[in-house]
């Protein structure tokens, strides 16, 4: 009987330091960034297609770039506050390192080795190219800083526990493309942008009861997290609009019918009007191809 | 005795609860001046994009019809309560009443770029791109804020 305890007590502790191993923080090769200069031109390219200004710009005034934080975002587990990705040193991200700001962004890792919580779409950042991601560190650098404290999420008991956001990220945080392969480079381009930079998933597509993205309904539509209706689904067979349709759309916010965007929608259209024709266009190409 | 009757009458009618009103001739009103935006957005933004061919007469009558919409005072379509968690039928969102000059300092910057469209619709076809994106941006300016998504 003694011996059936401690062999359960030792499965047990081994249970509890594998669950621990297998929670741990990921992060990048600590060299990973070593090689890369940022541009920052080019960052600013890579910071639109993101829509990083979409969550983290402030809710009071009409600037993108005053990226203080403060919006918040309210979803089955609570209320989820963008923190402050100004260039303050103290409230914002101004001292982090390429490495510090690629850990956050590519792994949901923190500086201080925790897990950010997938309101963060690191999950789709994972696959950013690394120029690209040395490239929107060296733009983060350079928009105005912003001493506004970010704020603290109101997360209940047991979702506050940051350590459990490492079990949610073996379940759900390195999926393969949902497009496996992309006929040409118009199409690559538009996956990369749908499926990595612009996160379209995070509300177009429906989640499951952990919060997880259901991968097999990408883009059909999903309850709308934050408020009343719904947010429509964007494939084919439930979005009739030419490719055309789609990127004009993109660029003015104009519907085929000229209703405009509203919403969150209308601060991605704000984003998306300012890349190239050809990367709204390649956008739509991917819609169309689903 | 009329009069104890009339009394109670008033006393019923003083003491009860604001009903929900009827806001349905204010909501065709406001939602009807946006429709007529979108059909003159539609002459231009087709031409703009070439799904119609450039006439100058028909978009510069589409820009002064955006022109005169945007003089439309907009105090009487935008009653307290006809906001959508208050009534069904609407998207305004109560922002717009909580940040009233937020709201109309939005639709002020329409009627400029409509302003805008109006001085350049004769002007050429290449002309309407920018003039639509401008309006774009402050549709979606308001929108961003005070619109709720559909559904």
């Amino acid at each position: 009987m003694r011996r059936i305890v401690t062999i359960l007590a030792v499965l047990g502790l081994c249970g509890l330091g594998a669950a621990w191993l297998i929670t741990a923080p990921d992060t990048l090769r600590d060299d990973a960034m070593a090689e890369l200069t940022g541009d920052a031109a080019r960052g600013e390219a890579v910071f639109w297609a993101a829509g990083c200004a979409s969550c983290h710009s402030a809710p009071e005034g009409d600037d993108p770039l005053v990226l203080a934080g403060g919006q918040a975002f309210e979803s089955d587990f609570g209320t989820f506050y963008a923190p402050n990705i100004s260039s303050d040193p103290q409230h914002g991200i101004g001292n982090w390192s390429d490495i510090e700001i690629a850990n956050a962004v590519m792994r949901g890792t923190s500086p201080d080795g925790a897990h950010y919580y997938p309101a963060f779409p690191y999950v789709g950042y994972a696959r950013l190219e690394p120029q690209d991601m040395a490239d929107l560190a060296a733009f983060l650098r350079s928009v105005p800083a912003d001493a506004t404290p970010s704020r603290p999420h109101d997360v209940a008991f047991p979702f506050s526990i940051r350590r459990a956001v490492g079990a949610w990220k073996v379940l759900y945080g390195s999926p393969d493309w949902v497009m496996s392969d992309p006929a040409g480079g118009e199409l690559a381009r538009g996956r990369y942008l749908v499926e990595v930079l612009g996160h379209c998933g995070e509300c177009h597509t429906p989640r499951d009861a952990l919060g997880g993205l259901d991968r097999d309904q990408w883009l059909r539509g999903a309850p709308n997290p934050s408020g009343k209706g719904r947010i429509p689904g964007i494939t084919p067979d439930q979005l009739d609009w030419s490719a055309s349709d789609i990127a004009y759309y993109l660029e003015s916010g104009f519907t085929p019918d000229y209703d405009s965007a509203g919403g969150s929608m209308a601060k991605v259209v704000t984003s998306f009007s300012k890349l190239t024709g050809e990367d709204r266009a390649a956008v739509a190409a991917y819609l169309k191809a689903l | 005795m009329k009069k104890i009757a009339l009394a109670g009458v008033v006393a019923c009618l003083a003491a009860s609860p604001v009903l929900a009103q009827d806001f349905s001739a204010q909501l065709k009103a406001r939602q009807g001046q946006f429709r007529i935006m979108a059909l003159n957005l539609g002459i231009l933004g087709d031409m703009a994009q070439g799904k119609t061919d450039y006439n100058a007469e028909a978009a510069q009558s589409a820009a002064d019809t955006l022109v005169a919409v945007s003089m439309i005072q907009q105090g009487p379509h935008w009653p307290e309560g006809s906001d959508n968690f208050s009534i069904d039928g609407t998207r305004a969102q109560p922002s717009i009443w909580e940040d009233h000059d937020d709201f109309l300092g939005k639709w002020a910057d329409f009627g400029e770029a409509a302003k805008v469209m109006q001085a350049a619709a004769a002007d050429g076809q290449e002309a309407l791109g920018p003039a639509m994106g401008q309006i774009g941006g402050t549709c979606k300016a308001c929108h961003d804020n005070h619109r709720a998504p559909e559904g």
